[in-house]
């Protein structure tokens, strides 16, 4: 289509710096800087949860450093250069940012509220969805499905500054009077809506602001993958010969597309009733509290298969390449996703079990969210029959993905205590359902994002990762997240209510605080972990090993790019003619037949190639 | 290994529904237990068994329609099967038509940030009326007998929560919700807050005494103004 355009463009003008690395519209280079942006916002996300778990483990006890000494907390005796400097601080007139939020160095509780908060609103808006969708999306879909780039450049580099817009926007609510939301990420009415109820102000209008602005990125990369997909495919990438981390990508951009306007027109509602009066919340002026909840959960539990779809499909590209296998089952895998994103819009009223919604919907939803454990069953045993007779290679890319299925199906497995509604009086909002959605985007997507790092890095950076530290980060992180999210379980059946910032306060609790305290433990060596992971991807970046075009032997079509890839990514558009996993296919000469063999050197073919898409040499 | 018999954490159940809700969750901890266990021994046992080796070639396997189609219809039945059985549990304590009769006590429970007020309707049995009698964070009720609550929220939504009872429900502002438990131990019971509420959330706590019958008739003779 737009072949000699690109040539041109290639052989005839160097790009600045500008062009190249800021505003690029490069799809690789767009996904680069999602993931770099990314990983950022991963320590930061991180780093609110370390400070709210000091909190939950030693309640009202100065942090370290930067908090006062006992003697000074207790008599007031300055001991210390923190206590001087908290002196200082109180003599002042001035109010600082500190003393409000953490006065002598001890959360307070409407800060720990913003910090939970906003912990699960970085994670989700600002770390999970734009490395999985942003990065990956944008690095993978041009390449795996042979084509030179996205279908419409320019709403791509759009799509990633509108997300440090909306970033922005979110980090400038830490530093408003008021402080930021403390709504919980999922900014309940009227809470949320009424700003006397949480005493924060513009915090909850930025968190509502930059979350619309967030979304819109969202869109507009949605709307690129799915042109991109339908259109753009390499003859011959026929929809079944598609690798199904491309499957997960369209169609999560498929659900991002259907659900994000849902939401936004539900933040619009919450902004219009805080700052202009209306109560479309407000029961006192004829609102309805739950309509926040439906339309919230109508778009939220797509939401949270769009955080673990394209990790699915990650995984299911990874493991093969190292189980030097085809994937058990490839079709059945597509149709459970497919399933997976239908059942996603009729199942939203399972966190709704105990709202006061009409329980004869808590027994129809309960219905169909267990039949969500179809799909998520199918894809395990899938994968679980991808290793049977395999050829397993423990690469750090595998280590992981095996991290991840061995994750998910805890984490699947637990939610059935959730989605039995009996069950979910009592677990509903403990600390069950923390534990049961970090094993799912944790233990899962984070997992299957490490590990596609790992695997993709040396396209994407024409360098290898290290694979001693890889090792190292993952088994540090495998065994400290389990310690951090599997305890979690326990507390959860102790009847831990989330979200309350002093356990100790419940007589209830008391006995199980001990495990309050692991927990942080593990915490913290977790987030010290991921230092492991920055220190590894940034070094490697300049000097890792450099990697030659194909490291891993691998059959999908962005392994046949030159490394590092150029702009326009093929010398000349590949032709397709298999499907993504042919591995160890019998009396081949190699374990593995790329997608681009023609079939005439090898007997198990699939016939002429047949051309699909716009694309045309 | 405690940590991993989660029934074992369980508070002690002090409701007549409550066993119910028990049942089902060792029910469902049994099947999750055996699945996980199932599936991770399989993966251990490929993982070692099919690990590279030098002159061994993994074998070309593309699936099984036989395999899925098994997986698929015994989870399928499964997980409709826990659904059915749940069902009556779920219909039992949450359907205001399905509620025992006859209450040993009617209560409105209204929660704001950051208490529980309580309203007992007194000896007419009208709420609204000068004989009420109002508690902050105190709920008292007989033992071994139904108790209706409506349950409502001045200002955000709450939620009544008392462990022991395996009751949990939202309190919704501009709305009363009915719900029932009948106590079966006498003691005092502590009821958090677990929909999160505002700045004071954690800490937001009220009480449930369960009484004897001749102790609660003391309590209303002492506290309720004829």
């Amino acid at each position: 289509m737009n072949d000699h355009a690109h040539e041109s463009h290639d052989h005839h003008h160097e790009e600045s710096f500008v062009s190249k690395y800021i505003f690029s519209l490069d799809h690789k280079m767009i996904g680069k800087q999602f993931l770099i942006f990314g990983l950022i916002m991963f320590m930061v996300g991180g780093g609110l949860a370390m400070l709210f778990r000091w909190q939950l483990a030693w309640p009202d006890k100065p942090l370290p450093i930067i908090g006062v000494s006992k003697a000074y907390q207790e008599e007031g005796e300055v001991t210390t250069a923190a206590d001087r400097k908290w002196e200082e601080r109180f003599d002042d007139d001035k109010e600082t940012w500190l003393e409000t939020n953490m006065p002598s160095g001890v959360i307070d509780p409407a800060f720990f509220n913003s910090l939970f908060t906003m912990h699960a609103t970085i994670m989700v808006f600002f770390v999970v969805v734009p490395l999985l969708v942003g990065a990956f999306g944008n690095f993978l879909i041009p390449l795996m499905i042979g084509t030179r780039d996205m279908a419409f450049p320019v709403l791509n580099m759009l799509s990633f500054w509108s997300n440090i817009l909306g970033t922005i926007i979110m980090m400038a609510g830490f530093f408003v009077p008021g402080g930021h939301a403390a709504a919980g990420w999922t900014g309940y009415a009227p809470l949320s809506s009424i700003a006397e109820y949480s005493g924060v102000d513009w915090g909850q209008n930025l968190w509502c602001i930059s979350l619309i602005v967030m979304g819109i990125s969202s869109l507009m990369g949605s709307i690129n993958y799915i042109t991109t997909i339908i259109n753009m495919r390499a003859p011959g990438m026929t929809w079944f010969r598609l690798p199904l981390a491309i499957w997960a990508l369209f169609i999560v951009a498929i659900l991002l597309l259907l659900a994000f306007p849902v939401v936004a027109s539900a933040l619009a509602l919450i902004l219009f009733d805080r700052m202009a009066g209306t109560s479309f919340f407000a029961a006192a002026g004829g609102g309805e509290p739950l309509l926040w909840q439906h339309l919230f959960w109508f778009f939220a539990h797509p939401e949270v298969y769009i955080l673990i779809l394209p990790g699915m499909g990650m995984a299911s590209e990874m493991l093969p390449v190292f189980a030097r296998k085809p994937v058990f089952g490839y079709k059945s895998m597509v149709f459970a996703m497919i399933a997976i994103a239908f059942l996603s819009w009729i199942v939203w009223g399972h966190h709704m079990f105990q709202s006061g919604m009409n329980p004869a919907l808590g027994a129809s939803f309960m219905t169909t969210t267990m039949l969500i454990a179809v799909p998520s069953a199918i894809k395990t045993f899938n994968w679980l029959g991808t290793l049977h007779r395999a050829s397993i290679r423990f690469t750090v890319p595998m280590l992981n993905v095996l991290a991840f299925i061995s994750m998910f199906v805890i984490g699947g497995l637990s939610g059935i205590y959730m989605a039995n509604s009996p069950v979910d009086i009592y677990i509903h909002d403990t600390y069950y359902i923390v534990a049961h959605i970090h094993y799912v985007v944790f233990g899962g997507s984070v997992f299957a994002i490490f590990g596609g790092i790992f695997h993709w890095f040396p396209k994407m950076y024409g360098r290898h990762m290290n694979a001693t530290l890889g090792k190292i980060h993952f088994w540090i992180s495998f065994l400290a997240f389990n310690g951090v999210f599997f305890p979690m379980h326990i507390l959860g059946v102790g009847g831990h209510m989330r979200r309350i910032a002093n356990p100790m306060q419940y007589e209830f609790l008391q006995p199980m605080q001990p495990i309050n305290v692991f927990i942080t433990v593990c915490a913290f060596i977790l987030g010290a972990a991921q230092i492991l992971l920055l220190i590894n991807v940034f070094w490697s970046i300049f000097r890792g090993k450099v990697a030659e075009q194909n490291p891993w032997e691998a059959t999908t079509l962005e392994w046949h790019a030159p490394t590092p890839v150029p702009h326009g990514n093929f010398d000349a558009i590949p032709h397709v003619y298999h499907g993504p996993y042919e591995y160890s296919v019998p009396d081949a000469e190699a374990d593995w037949i790329p997608q681009t063999q023609p079939n005439g050197e090898s007997e198990h073919g699939e016939g002429e190639p047949v051309p699909a898409g716009a694309t045309a040499d | 290994m405690k940590w991993l018999n989660f029934p074992a954490w369980l508070p002690e159940n002090v409701s007549t529904f409550g066993q119910g809700v028990d049942n089902l969750f060792v029910l469902i901890y049994w099947v999750t237990s055996i699945v996980f266990l199932a599936v991770m021994a399989v993966l251990i046992v490929f993982i070692v068994k099919y690990r590279f080796q030098e002159g061994r070639k993994a074998e070309y396997i593309e699936g099984s329609t036989t395999l899925e189609i098994v997986w698929t219809a015994a989870t399928t039945v499964i997980v409709f099967a826990l659904a059915m059985l749940s069902l009556p549990q779920w219909n039992r304590i949450k359907f205001p038509s399905q509620f025992p009769g006859n209450p040993g006590a009617v209560v409105q429970v209204n929660g704001k940030q950051f208490n529980w007020d309580m309203t007992y309707p007194g000896p007419d049995g009208e709420w609204g009326t000068d004989d009420d009698l109002q508690l902050e964070n105190q709920l008292h009720v007989p033992v071994n007998e139904v108790v209706h609550i409506r349950l409502t929220a001045d200002d955000v939504i709450h939620s009544f929560f008392v462990p022991q009872l395996r009751l949990k429900q939202d309190a919704l502002p501009g709305r009363f919700i009915n719900m029932w438990f009948e106590a079966t131990k006498p003691g005092t019971y502590e009821i958090p807050c677990a929909e999160l509420c505002g700045f004071g959330h954690s800490g937001m706590l009220g009480y449930l005494t369960v009484h004897t019958a001749e102790d609660y008739e003391a309590w209303k003779n002492e506290r309720w103004t004829e």
